[in-house]
């Protein structure tokens, strides 16, 4: 655990003045420090392209009063640096008469171990695996004619200091391993990525040689895409494959139901809490508890324990994700959604590992029931509007499917729709859940945070697919 | 306050000075100090603000042909010298590569024109909100506006580059940005949409009545889409959009791109790309430009390029590792392109609207659809229909689909350039793309 004040002029006692001072007239905030530690080691072209290592040491002083959130960040941990934020707050909320909200829940889970993992795996052992990746596959095929591989690895330690002198700490370990390679075949180029990674060792990602099923993955992607041919253009089923695709899932529903757009009433799903937004069988949950997910925390940005919330279930809206400040206004609880980048930004109510539970049906009988469709098995980034609801995600692996049957990969194609209708146009529920391997991060109002989705098989009815081919 | 040349200097000496004592054959540091004042409005009230202050130090050490660097935001001496000396530590096991090295002194700039990038007006917090005010209230005048969000900010920064070749300079810049979001619901529909204006000097942002009406007009137009089937018909680019294009045509000939192989436009130089009207610049020296730099990100001085001549491909965006590669000097292009754009056509915007009798207008697209590996281009869109020169509906749920190769050679501009971004286009027309919708 990082020491906050070790080297600077300040003691914990005038750290706890300073905030209950600040925060006095105020509904909530609190002073939040960070130290990340990080690396990333890049191989490309043949060669150790980079390899960075970087120290971050900052606070984030944070106070609101009603709906006002004022706030003030800086990488100087001193009592001038202290004071001239806490000036900035209280100048910002100066008729300020709220009454501070000590409530906070406390819990002894743990979902990831204390661990620094750059310091676990030496630097040598590192370039050692990226370069025996870049062989690996330039032997295995003669098409393969650029591989990039690195590794990324950080230890964030944060502690929260409220009003009272109250102190809640976490250690966040995080990795991730990816490949990349570009195959080139008759003058056609096509690229595959796959990636591994979540809160443990480096090494309890690379068991067994695990970086050869990774660079396979990668290698079969684009072998696939380099027989693709155009995708077809309108609206058509869909069968997505579990797992990884279920940023589907995170794109249409998940943001929407983030509880700030949802007090602020700019999300389509704002007035629909209670009502059927969804086929029956589908349910879906956020949880941030999984032990060792990407997406998991032991106690979010604002130090409440995580959860697993139930968003819809069985086709029902049951709840929005909620941080402290949303939670308050709408007279609720705070799910442990509360989430930011890092102490240069504000927190907002984020997703953790969002998850569809899976059904009674095969994969096969979705696919069987599809005379004109796609099959899409991996996506590249989604995005949403969160306004009109609309919704789009781009295929990275895809498939036709004529008569029951799979037939050509196609290429590329954008798939777009509309969040508050698409689940009730899922008409089959796959019983083969799976976790994504561990490397999404979201974006929302500039801050990226790591994610994790879950899914089976579903089949949609209707999505249209941004194709060429009419 | 922001930090002044001297301290920043003296922070990139000293770590300059101790890797050179600690064996590197050759360093570069980079330190930078950044303040921005944020305020944030939504309905007519005090939403947020929100005061950051940044320092960031930067260290890449040389020892023969090993490289390696370090980053840090903590600039106590002491966290300074185990940083660099963990970053020559890591040098001396990182592989050898032959194109490391820094730039050609030769290349390096040396004689610097003024180009009046910082304004040093600071605008109290108070005065932020008098001007998001104003913005609100114009912009929440129609009832169909149900919420709006704005946002002002004021951003200064100041920084040092310092290699060991005795390169040492730096400057101040500053922007000063306002933004307008607005939501409108009418019984069929909520829609959103926004207008932003980001300067260097305070005196040239849009006046706050004009964001908030642009705002809210453009986003009570949005109200009531209709989806389209699909079809090939002419689009029309808006200029927010058109940059993006120009924006993915920058990355594709990155000379990163290019020395790996991974781009499109690898091998195309002095080959037609585009439709033969066609002539990109970017360039360095934009008096008071957003994306004007003195020098590149290694120092290295840039000039104005004509990347695109009548159509033809003239030039990468070469930086000094990279360009090794390619057998190309750098051309000051490290961080990427500076101010780039299409130059005008010779068309007005109406006139434009009136070669096809039906364009679909797009005003906003969503997703990631851009492989620039194959040029393959999918991407969500919303927008309007227009035939024969007038409004039909708002268009949603759609999306647009191409390739870059095809796209850029059926592209006509309209003359309706205007330099709001660090990346610029008139209103761009292109036909041949498919539209999916229903």
């Amino acid at each position: 655990m990082s020491n906050f004040l070790n080297k600077s002029d300040l003691n914990r006692k005038d750290v706890d003045d300073i905030v209950s001072d600040t925060l006095k007239n105020c509904d909530d905030g609190e002073l939040y420090l960070e130290d990340t530690k990080s690396e990333s080691i890049l191989l490309d072209d043949n060669k150790i392209k980079s390899s960075n290592y970087s120290s971050d040491l900052g606070f984030g002083f944070r106070a609101i009063s009603n709906e006002v959130v004022a706030y003030s960040h800086s990488n100087e941990i001193s009592k001038e640096s202290l004071r001239n934020s806490s000036q900035n707050l209280k100048s910002t909320l100066k008729s300020s008469k709220g009454t501070y909200n000590h409530e906070i829940p406390k819990t002894n889970n743990k979902f990831y171990e204390d661990i620094n993992p750059i310091e676990q795996k030496s630097l040598d052992s590192k370039l050692e695996v990226l370069n025996k990746v870049n062989d690996y596959l330039r032997k295995k095929d003669s098409s393969v004619k650029q591989v990039t591989a690195s590794f990324s690895g950080e230890q964030k330690s944060i502690e929260i200091i409220r009003s009272g002198g109250e102190a809640l700490t976490d250690v966040r370990p995080l990795i991730r391993f990816n490949v990349s390679v570009m195959l080139e075949k008759n003058g056609r180029k096509e690229t595959g990525v796959y990636g591994i990674g979540g809160r443990q060792s480096y090494d309890e990602y690379l068991k067994n040689d695990n970086w050869k099923n990774v660079c396979e993955e990668a290698l079969r992607i684009a072998s696939v895409n380099l027989d693709s041919k155009p995708a077809p253009a309108g609206e058509m089923k869909v069968v997505l494959g579990p797992g990884w695709p279920a940023i589907l899932i995170h794109e249409a529903i998940g943001h929407g139901l983030e509880g700030d757009f949802n007090r602020k009433k700019t999300s389509a799903f704002h007035n629909l809490m209670g009502q059927k937004v969804a086929s029956e069988g589908v349910t879906i949950v956020d949880d941030g508890t999984i032990g060792k997910r990407r997406g998991s925390l032991t106690i979010d940005d604002e130090g409440t324990p995580t959860e697993k919330t139930v968003l819809i279930e069985n086709g029902i809206l049951k709840n929005f994700m909620q941080d402290r400040l949303n939670a308050r206004l709408m007279n609720t609880k705070s799910t442990g959604s509360g989430r930011r980048e890092n102490y240069k930004h504000i927190v907002l109510p984020r997703m953790r590992n969002t998850m569809m539970m899976s059904g009674q049906h095969t994969q096969d009988e979705m696919i069987k029931s599809v005379n004109r469709g796609i099959f899409a098995v991996s996506f590249g980034g989604g995005q949403v509007d969160i306004t009109s609801g609309k919704f789009v995600f781009n295929c990275t692996e895809a498939y036709e499917i004529n008569n029951g049957k799979i037939g050509s990969p196609i290429k590329g194609a954008t798939l777009i729709g509309d969040g508050p209708s698409i689940l009730k146009e899922v008409s089959m529920v796959g019983n083969d859940m799976m976790m994504d391997p561990g490397i999404g991060t979201c974006g929302k109002a500039g801050q990226g945070v790591p994610v994790g989705v879950a899914q089976p098989s579903i089949l949609i009815d209707k999505m249209t697919v941004g194709g060429t081919r009419l | 306050m922001i930090k002044d040349q001297e301290y920043l200097k003296s922070k990139a000496l000293y770590c300059l000075d101790l890797a050179k004592k600690l064996g590197a054959t050759d360093a570069s540091v980079t330190v930078g100090n950044s303040i921005s004042e944020t305020v944030n409005f939504r309905n007519k009230a005090l939403d947020e603000s929100n005061r950051s202050d940044s320092l960031a130090i930067s260290i890449q050490t040389f020892v023969g042909k090993k490289k390696s660097s370090i980053s840090s935001s903590n600039l106590l001496d002491e966290n300074l010298k185990t940083l660099t000396e963990k970053c020559i530590e890591t040098t001396k096991i990182t592989p050898e590569d032959k194109y490391n090295s820094l730039p050609d002194q030769d290349l390096l700039a040396k004689e610097i024109k003024e180009l009046d990038l910082y304004d040093e007006t600071h605008l109290d917090n108070d005065k932020k909100i008098d001007y998001l005010r104003e913005l609100e209230d114009t912009a929440s005048k129609d009832e169909k506006i149900i919420n709006t969000e704005s946002s002002f900010s004021e951003n200064r920064g100041n920084f040092i580059l310092a290699n060991s070749d005795g390169f040492c300079n730096g400057y101040k810049s500053s922007s000063f940005t306002a933004s307008c979001v607005t939501v409108a619901k009418d019984e069929n529909s909520m829609e959103r949409d926004y207008e932003f204006t980001s300067r260097c000097h305070l005196n040239d942002i849009i006046k706050p009545k004009n964001l908030g009406n642009i705002a809210a007009e453009q986003t009570i137009k949005k109200l009531s889409p209709k989806k389209i089937g699909s079809d090939k018909i002419s689009l029309i680019f808006d200029k927010r959009i058109a940059k993006g294009l120009l924006s993915s045509f920058a990355s594709a000939i990155s000379s990163s791109a290019i020395a790996r192989g991974t781009s499109f436009l690898k091998d195309k130089i002095d080959q037609q790309i585009f439709s033969d009207t066609i002539n990109i610049f970017d360039k360095p020296d934009l008096v008071k430009g957003l994306g004007s730099q003195y020098f590149d990100s290694e120092g290295v001085k840039s000039e104005t390029l004509k990347l695109v001549e009548k159509g033809f491909l003239r030039e990468y965006l070469v930086d000094t590792y990279n360009g090794r590669k390619l057998e190309l000097k750098s051309n000051g292009r490290s961080g990427g392109s500076t101010n780039l754009y299409l130059e005008n056509g010779k068309m007005s915007f109406d006139e434009l609207f009136k070669i096809n009798s039906k364009n679909l207008y797009i005003t906003e697209t969503i997703g990631h659809g851009t492989n620039l590996v194959t040029g393959d281009y999918s991407v969500g869109a919303t927008g309007f229909l227009i035939e024969n020169g007038e409004f039909k509906h708002p268009v949603n749920e759609i999306t647009i689909a191409g390739n870059f190769n095809d796209m850029f050679k059926n592209i006509t501009l309209a003359n309706d350039l205007e330099f709001k971004y660090s990346v610029n286009s008139p209103t761009i027309m292109i036909e041949g793309m498919t539209v999916a919708g229903k």
